[in-house]
């Protein structure tokens, strides 16, 4: 016997929802899926009519289904939004070019502005020709920190007022369980906050409209408007962290459903002993973009990546910020230590 | 695409075996008898002097337990429990200058009916566990878990708040328990407690009952530790103790911290795992082997020959799936196999947290969990996890007949009750068949059955606890004194209701 539709009563469901377990039909669930969005947008009020958003547009599932939630919603709601896709090229043969045809197409489909911003014309580096110089097993550190500025490089070139991402609630999810097993308090305090202020000159506010959507149900969506989208893991392998972190959440999204939401409420209401050192968030005094150091991350791997001196950006070394800014240079024994690289 | 999208300063630190000297790092002269961390090699006898210091020296930190306080230790029997018995017992024989001046009793609660040993099982660990107590000749209470079923209101009601500890308050006792001499205080009086009471079958499988009616071992083993607190508070009020000792060490609470985070229980973190837990007002809880790893307590039971008990537990030999708290466990324990630094990491990162609000008007216990007794944190706001489950389940259920899309549900209505507004009968689907009461009642099905109790229930708890009764077929099998408190809060709640528009701002008499 066919099971009906837990919402409407009276088409055939379709599916369970991974999120509640409910079965429902197939409008249901698009219905359900885009009014949670919605009702996330409206509840922490993440734009005002007539800004321009940039919607980071990787080619992947979750940014595909941003896209097409957005516009719809957009459309839906009247929020009087001006939207465009915002994609980086971080210059990767292969990888790079398939993802970027479908945000092409994408393009086309949604009739959206697009802007593709590429590292080697921000950096004057692809992330093929790192590789080549830091090898396999660093390389994400790069394109996670460049692909940060990236966005926002292209964000100021477009005249955005804000970026929003397509994290989904099983990446804040594992976010918060990487900053615990890392003891990263700032972060972990950081981490579930739906959408970041501006925090200085060259940042652009960010936000998460599918912060609380389920990773499997963003598939489901995709899949049943059959959403165009290229499966993208990263082809080098990601950080040790975050992968022990995901293996862990679908573990526990298998014992109890409701963990990925368990653990983004759990984020959501710790609180910091007060007396705990934050870092402060002070200004790259070569770029100006937000830093904790007197460098920021990416000047230190690019200076780093120039100098050949890969190491640089990648372990602890920021008493050496003074000497690399005011172009001192360095003695033989840092040279050493920060030439050799395990690949 | 890469997911890497904070940069991380510093990586994992892999596991490196360092060369460990012969000899001991403090007195340099004796061979290393352990080592406990990376490049730490202590001999013999500096390992026990590091052992004890750290103990007295976490109690004299904290300046918690006055000099004659009555302090109840916790002992399951286990490792970290029983080393933390001997601690007190090293620490009351020291010298004067370093002796600890409190006055300790021992509680064990057997489990045994919970997790299914015979009767005769039962009997063997107690007599075991009896042997150890005796040889500290502190006072003892092998308490059944059985009678957690007997427990009067009050444990779960408004707690009397814990007196006010300055720091001159603990010199004045210091002062004044010197110029008493202290002596007369140390000497148990009492002889301790030899036979086990009676527990009579019928309570056995009431409890196993309670245990069952909790569909998944997530929910059996938080109900349980629930149960177990309880019990564990009354027998200290009942007996004079102000103060509750228990062995979480640093290992026990990395998985702790995780398996919180993990439950939603993100605002409880501070008490669950940090030095006290006063959310029981006038009984404060104390974890003082928080800083000793599993690894150094085995070591020092091994080499001191500490006496502990194997007594199973409701996830002994289950998957590592099993449960929430079971998989959490194994996760930690390989990821320190890997990462050495990984239990440590975890700690400090619960050393950082606090208790989101500290109810400084602990008469006021309506907003604290019905069952864990934490503040609640289940206010619906704007843009929350909680409120995005809420809505969810609203979209994924009919309201009216074709009245979903016209109406769009406003984001700041009242929280929906799942159970009460859905027609399809969630706690029927949920497996709750045998107390159905379909035949009786005749298509009056489980809302009815389960009375308007449960539906109410969710309110008096936490976001955490919810989700243990969630888990559950019925609350009817739960102890009489958690159900006639909750029915006390709702009658209070809603006389509040009915003279609201009386009410002053700002006058809050409690509930
Ligand atoms: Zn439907
Ligand atoms: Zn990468
Ligand atoms: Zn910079
Ligand atoms: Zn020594
Ligand atoms: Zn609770």
């Amino acid at each position: 016997m066919p099971v009906l539709c837990s919402s409407c009563a009276e088409k055939r469901a379709v599916l369970k929802r991974p999120k509640t377990g409910h079965s429902l039909c197939k409008e249901c669930f698009f219905w359900a899926f885009e009014e949670e969005v919605h009702q996330t947008i409206v509840a922490a009020k993440l734009f005002k009519p007539g800004e321009t958003v940039g919607i980071a547009a990787s080619g992947g599932k979750d940014s595909t289904v941003l896209a097409h939630v957005m516009k719809l919603l957009n459309e839906r709601y009247n929020y009087g939004l001006e939207l465009m896709l915002l994609s980086v090229d971080e210059g990767i043969t292969g990888y790079r070019d398939d993802s970027l045809e479908t945000v092409k197409r994408n393009q086309q489909q949604y009739e959206l502005p697009l802007k593709i911003v590429s590292y080697e014309e921000l950096y004057g580096w692809t992330m093929d020709a790192i590789v080549k110089q830091v090898g396999l097993k660093n390389n994400c550190t790069f394109c996670g920190v460049f692909r940060r500025q990236a966005l926002d490089r292209g964000a100021i070139m477009l005249k955005v007022d804000k970026i929003c991402t397509g994290h989904n609630a099983d990446d804040v999810a594992e976010t918060v369980l990487m900053n615990v097993l890392r003891g990263d308090i700032a972060r972990l305090r950081r981490c579930t906050a739906i959408s970041t202020s501006s925090e200085g000159e060259g940042v652009v506010p960010r936000c998460k409209p599918l912060k609380y959507a389920y990773e499997k149900e963003i598939v489901l969506y995709a899949y049943f408007k059959k959403l165009d989208y290229f499966s993208t893991e990263c082809i080098y392998s990601p950080n040790a962290y975050r992968g022990y972190a995901r293996t862990f959440l679908k573990d526990l999204e298998s014992v109890r459903s409701s963990s990925i939401m368990d653990i983004i409420h759990s984020g959501e209401n710790l609180s910091v002993r007060e007396g705990i050192k934050m870092p402060v968030q002070g200004t790259c005094s070569r770029c100006g973009y937000i830093s904790s150091q007197a460098l920021c991350k990416s000047c230190v791997l690019l200076e780093g990546l120039n100098r050949g001196l890969p190491k640089l950006g990648i372990g602890k070394h920021h008493r050496l910020h003074d000497k690399i800014l005011s172009q001192q240079p360095l003695t033989e024994k840092e040279e050493r230590k920060l030439k050799s690289v395990e690949f | 695409m890469c997911q890497v999208e904070e940069d991380y300063r510093d990586e994992l630190e892999s596991v490196d075996v360092p060369s460990i000297s012969k000899k001991c790092v403090k007195c340099k002269e004796a061979s290393a008898a352990v080592v406990i961390r990376a490049g730490d090699a202590y001999c013999r006898v500096c390992f026990k002097e590091y052992f004890i210091h750290k103990f007295r020296a976490m109690l004299g930190k904290n300046r918690l337990i006055f000099p004659g306080e009555k302090v109840l230790l916790a002992v399951s029997g286990g490792p970290s429990s029983c080393s933390m018995l001997n601690q007190v017992k090293e620490g009351l024989s020291q010298n004067a200058h370093k002796k600890l001046r409190f006055r300790p009793g021992i509680i064990y609660i057997d489990e045994g009916g919970a997790v299914g040993q015979s009767v005769e099982e039962r009997r063997r660990t107690v007599a075991e566990l009896q042997g150890v107590f005796r040889a500290t000749g502190f006072l003892f209470y092998v308490v059944p878990l059985e009678q957690v079923l007997n427990l009067p209101s009050s444990v779960v009601a408004s707690a009397p708040a814990p007196p006010e500890h300055l720091s001159s308050a603990y010199k004045a006792a210091v002062d004044r328990f010197i110029q008493s001499d202290g002596s007369s205080c140390l000497t148990p009086q009492d002889k301790g407690q030899t036979s086990l009471p009676e527990v009579h079958e019928s309570q056995t499988q009431v409890l196993q009952q309670l245990i069952a009616s909790a569909k998944t071992l997530t929910a059996k083993q938080d109900l349980l530790n629930t149960l177990r607190q309880h019990l564990l508070v009354h027998t200290a009020r009942t007996e004079g103790y102000s103060k509750l000792m228990l062995g979480d060490n640093c290992t026990r609470l990395a998985v702790k911290l995780l398996t919180s985070i993990s439950l939603g229980r993100g605002a409880q973190l501070a008490q669950d795992t940090g030095f006290s837990d006063s959310r029981y007002g006038d009984i404060i809880s104390v974890r003082p082997m928080r800083d000793y790893s599993a690894k150094e307590i085995a070591y020092y039971n091994h080499l001191f020959n500490v006496p502990s008990v194997f007594i199973p537990s409701l996830d002994t030999k289950t998957a590592d799936k099993a449960s929430v708290q079971r998989l959490t466990e194994s996760f930690v324990i390989k990821l320190q196999a890997d990462f050495p630094s990984t239990v440590s990491t975890i700690y400090r990162t619960g050393e950082k947290l606090q208790t989101a609000r500290l109810s400084s008007s602990t008469a006021d216990h309506c907003d604290r969990c019905l069952l864990c007794m934490c503040a609640l944190d289940t206010a619906v706001e704007e843009a929350s996890a909680l409120q995005a489950t809420l809505i969810s389940e609203q979209l994924s259920q009919t309201t009216s007949p074709g009245a979903t899309r016209t109406t769009t549900p406003r984001p700041n209505r009242a929280p929906v009750e799942p159970e009460s507004s859905a027609p399809t009968g969630q706690c029927c689907s949920s497996g709750g068949q045998e107390h159905c009461g379909r035949a009786e009642s005749g298509g009056g099905c489980c809302s009815s059955a389960k009375g308007p109790e449960m539906t109410n229930l969710r309110s008096l708890l936490c976001y955490s606890c919810q989700l243990t009764i969630k888990d559950m077929s019925s609350v009817e099998h739960l102890p009489q004194y958690i159900l006639s408190e909750a029915r006390r809060r709702q009658r209070r709640s809603q006389m509040r209701e009915e003279i609201s528009e009386f009410l002053l701002d700002g006058v809050d008499e409690g509930v």
